[in-house]
């Protein structure tokens, strides 16, 4: 089955009020050309569960999301996500901050289809008193029955991901360092989309990185998008790393409305990917 | 000892030390100094630690804390965020991590300073904290000690105090916070109740200036220790390997 379809196609599945999943990491592989696409719409009201970066920054600045799930928002080497804490400072979010390992059991769980997976994170911390409406404790049938938290299954409407490559089929693949969390992403949702630098054929994948890179397989895919530096300013390792300077621009535009309106007149305001591309590359 | 030993030294002279007999754990630390210590622990008297990269995977040597390009890592494992959950949960790490806020009972905050429905100012966030606290031993750094940070009350717990850590019982029978480590001196919470301890104040540092600098009552024993100094191969390590650069007198200036 051929899977390829284009940014606009799949955010246009998107509709208000949904939930979505971003993976990567903080300033870490995000699909940022789909962020990108989410921007140029009129969604509103969105849920975005996120190990958050500038995928959060952004998608809170411009009031596309009503709540965000996250145990972080970080441009690592920008600690803290400037126009995030903008956000957060006003009131134009609603905040479900969990421990980062919360997150990720609330992500495999509903991979699991499981109400639930218990777990020792958050017990005797705020977390559980900020999220008390919706995480309660679990004691064990066995033993001495202790407490736990039974942290809910974090269920998505769509999820987005980027890896470096993936074949058309929507076989997934990443040559960096980390995974993240991205096949839990695709597990939780209803919906998957894949962006990759490359889409190869099926038997070119394995010449690129051993079997252990191919993350995701085809069952985990609904839609294969090819976008070459997709994942600009965040890193892309081996392909290319973070576009530090153009990330110090957009943390610094959050010092003042006038900077933040031209970085949104310039970056922003774009009608597509590869318009955005080729502001970019004439920085 | 030469007299020039700075500060920042027995800091990071004195986060070492909280690893020691640690063995074979995850050793991650948060910040200039918090990274030497950990590599000094590592390269000195703790030789079994283990320590990622900052990004995926186990170093096999003792990294540069400037991360030199000509570095030539060995790197002995993978270890990607998912097992470092993982190991975390399994309770094989000690981490060191820094504290925007801090109560007697060792209660700390990084998340947010203000009400967490709408903060005067979002800082990092719960990240790890919950996780560790209640996991594994736990240290916290703070390199600019005053009552701004050791508070009567913090405004949000990410990291789980002694006194919420009794109230669960057995549910937190992993919880240990070893010590608090900041530019006057070294704390634990070895009293009877597990309220925080002066345990030694830092070579030129007056007990008055550490009682009037912290925002709840200490406990204070009758004989203060003054924090070691560190050794000349240990300040060898620090200023021609770990550190040559100086990080760690950005972080702590003398």
């Amino acid at each position: 089955m051929d899977k390829r379809t284009t940014e606009r196609e799949a955010v246009s599945e998107l509709r208000d009020g949904m939930t979505i999943g971003i993976g990567g990491w903080g300033s870490r592989r995000k699909p940022m050309s789909v962020v990108r696409e989410i921007l140029r719409s009129d969604l509103k009201d969105l849920t975005l569960v996120t190990y958050g970066g500038p995928d959060a920054g952004l998608l809170c600045r411009t009031g596309k999301v009503r709540r965000i799930v996250y145990g972080f928002v970080s441009l690592d080497s920008i600690p803290l996500e400037p126009h995030f804490r903008i956000v957060r400072q006003t009131g134009g979010v609603e905040a479900v901050e969990l421990d980062e390992g919360m997150l990720q059991w609330g992500l495999y769980a509903a991979t699991l289809r499981l109400p639930f997976l218990p777990t020792r994170a958050g017990l005797g911390s705020d977390v559980l008193e900020i999220n008390q409406k919706w995480i309660k404790p679990v004691h064990s049938p066995y033993g001495d029955q202790e407490e736990l938290v039974a942290m809910p299954a974090i269920e998505l409407d769509a999820a987005f991901v980027h890896m470096n490559r993936a074949d058309a089929k929507g076989n997934g693949q990443y040559l960096g360092p980390d995974p993240y969390f991205d096949d839990l992403f695709c597990g939780a949702a209803k919906r998957r989309f894949v962006t990759c630098e490359r889409i190869v054929e099926t038997s070119d994948l394995v010449k690129g990185g051993p079997p252990q890179t191919l993350l995701l397989n085809r069952s985990q895919v609904d839609g294969v998008i090819e976008a070459p530096r997709g994942a600009h300013f965040t890193e892309c390792p081996p392909d290319y790393g973070r576009d530090e300077a153009f990330q110090k621009e957009y943390a610094a535009s959050a010092k003042e409305e006038a900077h933040w309106n031209d970085f949104q007149a310039k970056y922003v305001d774009t009608v597509d990917e590869a318009e955005y591309q080729k502001r970019v590359a004439e920085r | 000892m030469s007299g020039d030993v700075t500060r920042a030294d027995v800091c990071a002279v004195a986060v070492a030390e909280v690893f020691r007999g640690d063995g074979e754990r995850l050793a991650s630390a948060f910040g200039a100094i918090p990274t030497i210590g950990a590599r000094l622990a590592r390269a000195t008297f703790e030789p079994d630690l283990m320590m990622t990269d900052g990004i995926a995977y186990l170093r096999g040597d003792v990294q540069t804390v400037s991360g030199d390009p000509a570095d030539d890592p060995v790197v002995e494992g993978w270890m990607p965020f998912r097992r470092v959950f993982d190991l975390l949960w399994n309770g094989r790490r000690h981490v060191v991590m820094t504290a925007t806020q801090i109560d007697r009972f060792g209660n700390h905050n990084f998340a947010c300073i203000g009400p967490h429905k709408q903060p005067k100012a979002q800082l990092l966030g719960m990240r790890g904290a919950p996780g560790n606290t209640i996991s594994h031993t736990t240290s916290y750094w703070v390199p600019n000690h005053s009552t701004k940070v050791f508070v009567e009350e913090v405004d949000v717990v990410s990291g789980v105090g002694y006194d919420r850590a009794r109230e669960l019982g057995s549910a937190a029978r992993f919880h240990e916070i070893r010590n608090v480590v900041s530019n006057l001196g070294v704390f634990d919470f070895r009293t009877d109740d597990n309220r925080m301890r002066l345990a030694s104040l830092h070579p030129g540092v007056g007990l008055d200036e550490v009682v009037e600098q912290t925002g709840f009552e200490l406990v204070i024993p009758d004989d203060v220790p003054t924090t070691r100094t560190p050794t000349a191969e240990e300040l060898r390590i620090v200023r021609d390997e770990l550190d040559p650069r100086g990080a760690r007198s950005r972080e702590v200036p003398n």
